[in-house]
């Protein structure tokens, strides 16, 4: 990278955009702090906090690594964008009976839209972020990679990204490990050593997203029928968002074999559970899918597919059936393929893309 | 990257003049007494004290005892407000408060809070595009029971300067107060009170290159104010708290700086401004003066361009070197047009997009054409993006 090119960094005030900046800083590029608000609920009865990432708190510590760094700092109200896209999106995501991933949005629209333009419209060459993931170029293209830290990876979300975004971004911390990253806060004499990660939903006050449905969206959390894979009747629900896919706790029947969410049927309401064989399945299909590189593979190709943040990469057969949709083949059966989540696809240590997963 | 960095924000705060910090420098460490003290250490504190009194006073063409000492202009509008609001509503019963829809949030806030929590009845004055209040809507909201009339000398985001003499004549009439928030208009007008003919007049001695943490109110003689600070009787009751008597010193000491070269100073005020005028309207597309192109203070040019984010004209000026304010513009990135823009009668794709350019005396002709040429592709950028 060319000296003095201006970076912007978004900040957050936790270790890993703090460490960013920091390292940008050292560099000696003209890195500029910009931090986003989130929209966040409002402090009502039932929850009492803000949104646990850009509390005031967190500025303030944003900002004291910036002028540590002699970096210009400026707070950007994202929040009528992020409710937009990314809160809304969630619970319509919930209304149709699926269980989204608000941050592969956020990351889509809020970091690598609307940050991304006001960093440009600021005259900055580069995004860079505090994400768990490396940008690798490869003659015209730019190809995302899986962070160094394997635990810390966050690829799963950043499979949003095309080559208009990643020409344009900088991860400065996806060559360290996170203990190297704490290490890093401490040696800088950052303020944010001892932060905890930040958090995923962030704009849950009390991180609990059953709550959050049932203050806002009530008609998902309308209770019902618990049958098993006969249709045999189990039992009631308390709606069927508090449940997930592969579920076997807290869903209050009692069977002779551990019984395990099967499949939520939105249109009746009804929770269906069965044992562990009832489970899982070889096939997905995945729609809005995006290929980092900019195109799909010309046919079918083998992959390692992740369905779930968390999940293991499982070896699949990747089909495209037209630019954004793909079927995938799993080698062995998945136990819990959730409609709304995300299925990424991995080459080795190359992010490939991904899609969301169908009913 | 900008070499140097210009400074066009002298409406949110001025440098300390120079012989200022050198008239206040005695009062830290020698002559540090307490004026309510008996001895020695006291009374040459309350020598000093008396002098800045009778120094702001002659400017003020007001009685030394018609000044009181506050920490800053928003407590002078907070102690005009609910001093004379509540002082009046136990001797007369009045109930009833005028302010216009630009005033500045430490005046209007605080009218909001009285007739929030109080009861106090409040008239919000429109203002015509320009940003000027019509003598007759003045007028038309005097009622039997008005206590007040608060009318802003100079606007600080648009500088539109209001007929202060002229309201006075109609709020004498009819046995109302008028208070004036001169907290901006202080470093270029005439703040002759009998000429002004007001009866409560706020300062905040930083904006006219005087220290920050100061600031005075002017109370006419006769006018009732409950003192919103209770405790020891300094400021004739008024405001207690041990007086700061270097920041008053400085105060003092910047009045008279300010005084002394109000003419000359304006002058080039008035010339800069109307270069930054002239260069903007002319040069970019979709962008207009805010505010009266006359009656104005001589220091602000201020504009809102269509279709453009205050926030990043800010950020994007202040990368490039230059200090900036805008209406629209907080730390917070709040992107919330000015009450101020909304009043004017702009809609929000013009309001939001709001830049001020308050140029001072250390303003130079090259740093003026600096920005004339930085700002066209400035905004093409912006709008662009």
């Amino acid at each position: 990278m060319t000296v003095r090119q201006r970076v912007v960094v978004a900040m957050s005030g936790g270790v890993d955009s703090s460490v960013a900046a920091a390292l940008l800083a050292e560099q000696g590029c003209d890195a500029v702090g910009l931090m986003m608000r989130l929209w966040s609920e409002t402090p009502s009865d039932n929850v009492s906090t803000h949104n646990r990432c850009c509390t005031p708190d967190a500025v303030e510590r944003a900002r004291e690594v910036a002028s540590k760094f002699d970096m210009p700092f400026y707070v950007v109200d994202a929040r009528e964008a992020f409710r937009s896209k990314v809160v809304d999106f969630f619970v319509d995501g919930h209304k149709s009976g699926l269980t989204p991933n608000p941050c592969l949005e956020c990351n889509r629209f809020i970091r690598w839209d609307f940050l991304l333009k006001k960093a440009i419209k600021l005259g900055a060459t580069w995004l860079a972020t505090g994400h768990y993931a490396r940008v690798n170029q490869v003659g015209d293209e730019y190809q995302l990679l899986r962070a160094v830290d394997e635990h810390k990876d966050q690829s799963y979300a950043l499979s949003v990204l095309g080559q208009a975004q990643l020409s344009h971004t900088l991860f400065p911390v996806g060559g360290y490990t996170k203990a190297q990253v704490r290490d890093l806060a401490f040696r800088f004499g950052l303020p944010v050593f001892n932060q905890s990660d930040s958090q995923d939903l962030c704009f849950l006050g009390d991180g609990d997203y059953r709550r959050f449905l049932n203050d806002r969206v009530p008609e998902v959390m309308q209770s019902g029928p618990i049958v098993d894979t006969y249709r045999k009747p189990l039992g009631e629900h308390q709606g069927l968002q508090r449940y997930t896919i592969g579920q076997r706790k807290g869903i209050g029947i009692a069977a002779s074999v551990p019984m395990y969410v099967v499949a939520m049927e939105i249109e009746s309401n009804t929770l269906v559970v069965g044992p562990r064989e009832a489970l899982g399945g070889c096939y997905l299909e995945a729609s809005g899918v995006n290929w980092v590189s900019g195109s799909p593979p010309q046919g079918a190709i083998r992959a390692a597919v992740k369905i779930r943040y968390r999940a293991h990469p499982s070896p699949a057969v990747i089909t495209p059936v037209s630019n954004d949709r793909v079927e995938v083949d799993f080698d062995t059966p998945l136990r819990d393929i959730t409609p709304g989540q995300a299925a990424v696809f991995y080459e080795g240590e190359m992010c490939l893309g991904g899609g969301v997963i169908q009913p | 990257m900008a070499a140097e960095r210009i400074y066009l924000d002298h409406a949110a705060t001025t440098p300390v003049a120079a012989e200022v910090t050198r008239a206040m420098m005695p009062y830290f460490g020698e002559d540090y007494g307490n004026p309510s003290s008996v001895h020695y250490w006291g009374q040459r504190a309350e020598h000093a004290l008396s002098s800045a009194r009778r120094q702001i006073a002659d400017i003020l063409g007001c009685l030394p005892g018609e000044i009181v000492f506050t920490s800053c202009g928003s407590e002078s509008n907070n102690l005009a407000l609910r001093g004379a609001a509540m002082a009046a509503r136990a001797s007369k019963g009045g109930n009833h408060l005028v302010v216009t829809a630009i005033e500045h949030h430490a005046v209007f806030n605080t009218a909001c809070q009285l007739r929030d929590l109080y009861g106090f009845e409040l008239t919000v004055l429109p203002v015509d595009q320009l940003g000027l209040v019509s003598l007759d809507s003045v007028a038309g909201a005097i009622r039997t029971d008005t206590i007040m009339v608060s009318v802003m000398y100079a606007n600080n985001e648009i500088g539109s300067v209001q007929p202060i003499s002229e309201i006075a004549q109609l709020t004498r009439a009819q046995g109302v107060l008028l208070h004036t928030d001169a907290v901006q208009a202080a470093s270029q007008l005439s703040l002759n009170v009998e000429v002004l003919g007001v009866d409560m007049m706020s300062l905040g001695a930083h904006k006219f290159y005087g220290p920050k943490g100061v600031g005075a109110l002017y109370v006419r003689q006769g006018v009732s104010v409950e003192p919103a600070l209770t405790g020891g009787g300094q400021e004739r009751g008024l405001r207690a708290g041990t007086h700061n008597v270097p920041l008053i010193i400085g105060m003092a000491s910047a009045l008279q700086v300010t005084s002394e070269r109000k003419e000359r100073d304006n002058q080039k005020f008035a010339r800069h401004k109307d270069m930054l005028i002239n260069g903007i309207l002319l040069n970019i597309p979709y962008a207009r003066l805010t505010g009266h192109p006359e009656r104005r203070l001589p220091n602000n040019a201020s504009f809102v361009f269509h279709g453009v984010d205050g926030n990043e004209m800010i950020m994007a000026l202040d990368l490039a070197g230059v200090a900036a304010g805008s209406g629209s513009a907080c730390k917070t990135g709040s992107p919330m047009a000015s009450g101020v823009l909304l009043a004017l009668g702009l809609d929000a794709e013009w309001a939001l997009g709001s830049l001020r350019l308050t140029v001072g005396r250390g303003t130079t002709d090259a740093e003026i054409e600096r920005i004339q040429e930085m700002m066209p592709p400035l905004i093409a950028q912006l709008r662009n993006g």
